[in-house]
């Protein structure tokens, strides 16, 4: 069965040309890139080329370029190594509600550590209100972590004018750029970016490996103790491999930048545009205009998000969805509820998110299974159609596993 | 994840539907939860399950126990239909995910609120 990968803010496929470096630096070259000796400078060499490459995907100088081991450390070490370090001038760190669980629940750390973390909420796109923002900083406030774009919804955020506030303020600011490094242009001096983390498996590079950008003065604590590699900032033996096929992934990514998302945005474009008119009853989630180009996300109203995940996984698609049931808690994805969206709602998300190598077929293909599947489902859903019977006999509103 | 008895009745879920004349209907779970299910019962004077129907809206296990358990009691009295429990369910679909097991494996609960309708309107 032809297999479609709709589902690239998941992970995407090595590029052939970073496998290839990769595996260059595992086999013939594998020195260790502290060695003195001739191996070494050969691994030093590549670690090297590819802080050059990531910096100039960023608009960053190279020695403002940390590697890590991907989105979760590099979040970790920006949000505790900068708390830790600024601990005398502040406590109080400001983040949004829809961040990724690497940035949440680290600052929810930090909170039962004596630090005080502010939640932004976001508007009905998943967007972070600068009024919110303005408000919230207060004179203990050190830091200011808000997504670039959202893994779920692919709502932008407005970081430019957020790092602009920051500077004013004299506060840092992070964004995890994680879904958008590599996938949409980004610039940290014209975004007024003090902290960036980005991870190599969203653009095409190995899993495993990432990068956190910090501007020159900022000051961040390390958080994993050793040896003195990354100056000091990530102890542990670089991973040459990773790094040189990072390096090359980024050079790809910056060389096909706007081919690529000028690409995406237009199959992006027209699932949204098919699927607004073929089906009934549904709801665009994110935002109209500022998401990311491989984004797209839907409610089908009374529709649950895993059977419909397995019904388009049985015709060889591969999609994800905010629901329950597909994240392996009982609650539905907390970016759609932050939304505002009810329980209801978030249960019937679907998100497809294309990459480069997605083809106008692939797209004619999910058009054409996706509004049978979605039929299929409502003629089976008792919420479809004729009004329902009284709620009788409700397990799940006695259920102590539920925190709704 | 799932068991192919479970795929199996998921992408071909047996008595699929609503039944107009049923006399016991039972519905268990909430969309809040993400899994509803309704069975309709159609029960004779002898009190055996002659058709048995059931929608569903909820994940692959909570649409696959609708299906199983409709299949266990068709042609049943209501005393052996009592007797089945959503642990009974699960295991003749070989298992489900220990996730499930609380949420989306509802559907003998369902069965016996069809049949407890069923007695109250039959004023059992
Ligand atoms: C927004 C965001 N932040 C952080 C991460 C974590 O990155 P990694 O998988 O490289 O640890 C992800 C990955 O899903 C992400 O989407």
């Amino acid at each position: 069965m032809k297999r479609i990968y709709f589902d690239h803010s998941a992970t995407t496929p090595v590029d052939r040309e970073a496998a290839a470096l990769a595996l260059e630096y595992m086999t013939d070259k594998f020195g260790n890139a502290s060695s003195i000796h001739s191996f070494g400078r050969e691994s030093r060499k590549a670690v090297d080329a590819a802080r050059e490459q990531v910096a100039a995907l960023l608009g960053a100088t190279p020695n403002e370029i940390f590697f890590t081991s991907g989105g979760t450390e590099g979040d970790n070490l920006a949000i505790k190594g900068v708390a830790f370090a600024n601990r005398k001038k502040g406590n109080h760190i400001i983040t949004s509600a829809i961040e990724h669980h690497a940035i949440l629940h680290t600052c929810e750390y930090l909170e039962k550590q004596g630090y005080e973390v502010t939640y932004l909420p976001v508007d009905e796109y998943g967007m972070v209100r600068i009024e919110d923002l303005k408000k919230a900083i207060t004179d203990k406030t050190i830091l200011i972590s808000i997504m670039f774009a959202n893994n779920e919804v692919g709502t932008l955020q407005p970081v430019k004018e957020i790092g602009r506030i920051a500077r004013e303020k004299g506060i840092y600011f992070h964004t995890d750029a994680v879904q958008a490094a590599g996938n949409y242009p980004i610039d940290v001096n014209e975004l007024n970016i003090d902290l960036l983390t980005l991870s190599g498996h969203k653009f095409h590079a190995p899993k495993g490996i990432g990068a956190l950008y910090i501007r020159r003065g900022v000051k961040v604590d390390e958080i994993q103790h050793g040896g003195g590699h990354e100056r000091n900032m990530r102890a542990g033996t670089e991973n040459v491999p990773g790094i040189a096929g990072l390096g090359k992934a980024a050079e790809i990514a910056k060389r096909d930048m706007e081919k690529k998302t000028a690409r995406l945005r237009s199959m992006r474009d027209r699932i949204i545009r098919e699927i607004t008119e073929k089906i009934p009853h549904i709801k665009l989630n994110g935002h109209p205009t500022e998401r990311m180009p491989g984004n797209v996300n839907f409610s089908f109203l009374y529709v649950e998000g895993e059977s419909l995940l397995l019904n388009l996984d049985l015709k060889g698609i591969a999609a994800s969805s905010g629901s329950a049931c597909t994240s392996g808690s009982l609650d539905p994805s907390h970016v759609l509820l932050a939304m505002g969206m009810t329980h209801e709602v978030a249960h019937g998300s679907l998100r497809v998110t294309l990459g480069r190598d997605n083809t106008d077929e692939d797209v004619d293909y999910f058009l054409e299974v996706l509004p049978e599947i979605i039929s299929r489902l409502r003629a089976m859903s008792p919420l479809f159609g004729a009004g329902g019977t009284a709620r009788a006999g409700n397990p799940c509103s006695e259920c102590q596993a539920h925190s709704h | 994840m799932y068991t192919e008895k479970v795929m199996d009745h998921f992408t071909n879920p047996r008595n699929v539907g609503e039944i107009a004349d049923a006399n016991g209907i039972g519905e268990v779970g909430n969309a809040k939860c993400g899994d509803i299910m309704r069975i309709y019962l159609k029960v004779d004077d002898k009190d055996i399950i002659q058709d048995v129907k059931f929608k569903t809206f909820g994940c692959g296990a909570a649409i696959a126990t609708s299906s199983m358990v409709t299949e266990m009691v068709k042609g049943k009295s209501l005393t052996e239909a009592l007797e089945i429990s959503n642990q009974a369910v699960a295991e003749a679909l070989g298992g489900l995910p220990p996730v499930k097991m609380h949420c989306s494996n509802l559907a003998a609960d369902a069965l016996h609120e069809a049949i407890k309708d069923y007695m109250e309107k039959k004023g059992k």
